[in-house]
């Protein structure tokens, strides 16, 4: 359990690492944030990140009343595009009818901690261009541009 | 990329305004502090306060307040009451020699349009505030001077 604070009267918000008892309600929000239901890719990314690989990085939930309101999900990685070793954010939800309560701020600080204590002193994402809540909301952390740019092309 | 005077004066009259949404600032005050034309400023307020932005404060003193929500309004929304970010260049004129020449510089062209305008969508007056006290400019390594063009050179 990293930290708790009362977000409502009678529902303090627990931030604590996932459990596998956490999947189906992660599995749920995802989906109706997204519309897309993904039970096998939460399934492997709690297999690599879950409660017994914290090493390899952080899976964490926001917990109120019994009920998953938010999740973020990060790793260090190590010299991938030439950048030593950072924390990396790749996922990061809170229930729509929960947000700007802090719970995503909650979140964040608690997977920067995590890196912090593996050792990195830099944290990076990626998000689509037009997503402009995920990008206000990490801006909103403190976040800026960073020094490396995406590139794609088709291969079909 | 530059933004244009009035743009600019009114990003500083709403950030300086929204800083502290109690305080009524003169025109004289903002001019005067960021070094700019009153007489400028004064007609960028009242396209602010038609907007809904700022107010004007009547009675002794006078002066504008901060009248919007920094939590929701953005850098682009007060910068699109001004100009257009992402508005076509020249080079999107259709030719009828030389089309996918103009073709393909609108396309690299609108890739950093469309940078540009999810950065301005993407930061809030408050976050902007918050990111103005870090001054994350100061923790940067020095930049090389800027290199000259040809035509600078001559």
């Amino acid at each position: 359990m990293v930290k708790a604070q009362r977000s409502e009267p009678d529902e303090p918000v627990v931030i604590r690492r996932a459990t596998a008892a956490d999947m189906p309600g992660v599995i749920a929000l995802d989906e109706a944030v997204t519309g897309l239901r993904k039970p096998e890719y939460w399934r492997e990314v709690f297999g690599r990140y879950g409660a017994a690989r914290r090493e390899q990085g952080s899976f964490l939930v926001a917990e109120a009343a019994g009920r998953i309101e938010g999740f973020i999900v990060g790793e260090v990685r190590a010299w991938e595009f030439g950048s030593p070793p950072c924390g990396w954010i790749f996922a990061v939800q809170v229930r729509a009818a929960r947000r700007e309560q802090g719970l995503g701020s909650q979140l964040f600080d608690a997977v920067c901690e995590s890196f912090r204590a593996a050792g990195v002193d830099r944290v990076r994402t990626m998000l689509a261009r037009d997503d402009t809540v995920i990008h206000a909301f990490f801006r909103s952390q403190g976040m800026t541009a960073g020094p490396f740019i995406q590139l794609e092309m088709r291969l079909d | 990329m530059r933004l244009q005077k009035a743009t600019t004066f009114a990003l500083y009259a709403v950030l300086e305004l929204a800083a502290n949404p109690a305080r009524q600032l003169t025109v004289v005050e903002i001019a005067n502090k960021y070094g700019i034309s009153a007489h400028h400023l004064a007609k960028v307020l009242r396209d602010l306060g038609r907007a809904g932005l700022v107010e004007a404060v009547r009675g002794v003193g006078g002066g504008y307040r901060f009248a919007g929500n920094a939590k929701r309004l953005t850098l682009m929304d007060v910068i699109c009451l001004f100009e257009e970010i992402g508005a076509e260049t020249d080079a999107a004129a259709p030719l009828v020699a030389g089309q996918d020449i103009a073709a393909g510089l609108r396309f690299v062209l609108a890739e950093l349009d469309a940078q540009t305008v999810a950065t301005l969508r993407s930061i809030s007056l408050q976050t902007m505030l918050k990111l103005i006290g870090r001054r994350p400019w100061a923790m940067m390594p020095a930049q090389p001077p800027a290199r000259q063009s040809a035509r600078q050179r001559r």
